[in-house]
């Protein structure tokens, strides 16, 4: 009973904490989804089903689907940089993995505004990039960087990339290294070892840095509205416009609706399957380094 | 008129944060755009008048239209706006009548000013600065001078991909209704429907739709034609003496930034000092010299240093020419046809 109660006490603060700034906040949200905006803006309290026609309409799922492809491509590639980054770190001896960290962690100490315009003053036609390699007579013309979807990716796996190594370094670090070293003693190759053991038991780190990665991305309206040029919208800068100035409180209500829903599925499902992974591959490893070690005693 | 990026508004959102509640006796509170007055104003009206007022800055007209509609305009005195905000706002009964003998310095003011349509007479508002929309260009990258609106929509190969365009919803129908011969207030739904895909196709020619930095995508040479107001195509030309404006031959919107008294002002009196005071010779010319914009105050323009309107010719068009073009005016239910067009431009691929 009285653990019970301990639980509870401890839980409270942050169960309310999300319900009153979660919770409700997204109940307010789908509620609005449900009116008409008002003729200055504002909201007409008459009930509709017209915001979700209208969401539904192909040129705003073709924005969610870009939205979803372009962070998608921004986490494959950031999980790509991260993994080889963190497992560097890993290997590295232990007094200069925090100065390593610490490097990581750096790009957070200056605002995400002036890191996104550092790009545009890098990528743009008259740029540092451009310039560069049209002073070493590598290109004639100037390349395209700036205001494409190049320029997007770019920027996202740029901003988050730390935090892709940093929830990979956590998962590589708590790696039991006896399980390595009994892979190793059986004569397994390194990229065998790598592929199913470290691989495997890491797989929640990755995932959970990718998971952050896409919500982070897909979301995002600063990077696609400062590096796109405005050109390419996706789905977070379609709500900014209908809440800051279309004025269209209801549409952007919807819209966010929609979002919410998509990343709330992803997320669960990303929940299941990693803690599916999770148990099998632990016992597998864990079986399999059994098995083993008990043939080589024998 | 005046816009800011994403930054201003993140900005501008902290710093106005409990500025609303600021409704002591005998302070007014003031809405304007960041930096569209001089810094030392308030200080020297204060000095002058013995009145309090404190300064709240809005991003956009969308933004504090918003805020006076949610509020229904408690908490603020005097707010700067465009004129189809400032009629908006007049619709729904948010401002108060501008009660002209408390307002002298009116009398500074060109008479075409007190002749704008949406408020002939200067009943609810009061102009504070106004111009043209049009072309700027970098008259040094361009083989012709542009002078059509199609030189923007439907440019030739070698601009393809150097051109902005405002993003800013009537701003960028104005584009396309003009380049059709139509008025800037057009409501026939079929010709809005037109618009917006001439504007549609006229996307694949764009770099980037940018309402904040056009001038300086000029002076880097990043863009050679952007569709730009008077004034901020100013700010280019003061870098670059290579940069031109120019209103294409279609014509132009006769765009018009206001001061209005909110009708909830629980200090009316001290509002109109406040307007009076930036009806004065000495803010016009700051007004001018600093953020390059035309003001109706003849007082004001008649003072210029001369050089300055040689360096930037635009600043020196008369009254008489500028209400040849129309202003962008309240749409009412229409205004809905329009932000759906210009969502789906944006969102278009």
């Amino acid at each position: 009973m009285q653990s019970r109660l301990k639980t509870l006490l401890l839980l409270g603060p942050g169960l309310g904490w999300l319900a009153v700034f979660m919770v409700v906040p997204c109940g307010i949200i789908f509620v609005h989804a449900f009116f008409e905006r008002g003729i200055y803006g504002g909201i007409d309290y008459s009930f509709t089903f017209e915001n979700f026609q209208r969401a539904v309409d192909p040129i705003y799922l073709t924005i969610l689907l870009n939205s979803a492809r372009i962070a998608g491509l921004a986490t494959l590639i950031a999980v790509l940089l991260a993994y080889p980054a963190a497992y560097a770190i890993t290997r590295a001896p232990r007094h200069r993995q925090v100065g390593y960290l610490i490097l990581v962690m750096l790009p957070f100490w200056s605002n995400y505004l002036v890191r996104t315009y550092a790009w545009i003053v890098m990528l743009n036609r008259e740029g540092l990039i451009n310039r560069g390699l049209r002073g070493l007579g590598v290109i004639d013309e100037p390349l395209p960087l700036l205001y494409n979807e190049f320029a997007i990716v770019t920027g996202l796996v740029y901003n988050y990339l730390p935090f892709v190594v940093l929830a990979i370094y956590a998962s590589l670090s708590r790696l039991n290294l006896e399980v390595l070293e009994a892979s190793e003693d059986l004569g397994a190759p390194a990229w065998r070892t790598f592929l199913r053991i470290t691989l495997p038991l890491t797989l929640p780190g990755v995932a959970a840095g990718a998971v952050f990665v896409f919500v982070l991305s897909v979301g995002n309206f600063i990077t696609p509205d400062l590096l796109g040029g405005g050109r390419l919208q996706m789905v977070g800068n379609l709500i900014y416009d209908q809440f800051l100035s279309a004025r269209d409180w209801p549409f952007g209500a919807t819209l966010s609706f929609f979002l919410i829903a998509v990343m709330m599925a992803l997320l669960f499902t990303q929940a299941v399957l990693v803690n599916r992974a999770q148990g099998e591959s632990r016992s597998q490893v864990e079986g399999r380094t059994a098995k083993k070690a008990g043939l080589a005693d024998a | 008129m005046r816009k800011m990026t994403v930054t201003a508004v993140a900005l501008a959102a902290a710093m106005t944060c409990g500025a609303g509640a600021a409704m002591a006796e005998g302070k007014i509170v003031i809405s304007n755009w960041d930096g569209y007055m001089p810094a030392d104003l308030l200080e020297n009206f204060t000095a002058a008048t013995g009145i309090e007022a404190e300064l709240s800055v809005h991003a956009t007209n969308e933004e504090i239209m918003g805020k006076v509609v949610a509020g229904k305009g408690k908490g603020y005195d005097v707010l700067f706006v465009s004129s189809p905000f400032a009629e908006a706002l007049n619709e729904l009964g948010l401002v108060a009548k501008i009660d002209h003998a408390m307002t002298p310095n009116m009398a500074n003011l060109y008479p075409e000013a007190m002749k704008l349509d949406h408020d002939t007479g200067n009943g609810f508002s009061v102009p504070y600065a106004w111009g043209t929309t049009g072309l700027c260009y970098r008259s040094d990258m361009l083989a012709a001078a542009p002078d059509s609106w199609n030189d923007l929509l439907k440019p030739s190969s070698d601009l393809t991909g150097k051109i902005t365009m405002l993003s800013t919803d009537r701003w960028l129908m104005a584009a396309g209704l003009l380049a059709q011969g139509l008025s800037v207030n057009e409501k026939d739904a079929a010709k809005i429907e037109a618009t917006k895909n001439l504007l549609v196709d006229a996307k694949r020619g764009l770099l980037a739709y940018d309402d904040t930095t056009f001038y300086s995508k000029l002076v880097s040479g990043e863009a050679s034609l952007v569709h730009a107001w008077d004034g901020w195509c100013n700010y280019g030309i003061a870098e670059n003496a290579d940069i031109k404006y120019v209103i294409p031959k279609e014509g132009s919107d006769l765009w018009v930034d206001t001061i209005v008294v909110t009708a909830a002002s629980q200090n009316k009196e001290a509002a109109h000092k406040f307007i009076d005071y930036v009806l004065g010779k000495d803010v016009g010319i700051w007004v001018a010299s600093n953020i390059l914009y035309k003001t109706p105050n003849k007082a004001a323009m008649d003072a210029l240093d001369p050089a300055l309107t040689a360096q930037f010719p635009n600043l020196a068009m008369a009254p008489g020419d500028l209400l040849k073009f129309e202003q962008l005016r309240d749409l009412g239910a229409t205004q809905k046809s329009y932000t759906k067009a210009v969502t789906e431009i944006m969102a278009s691929q």
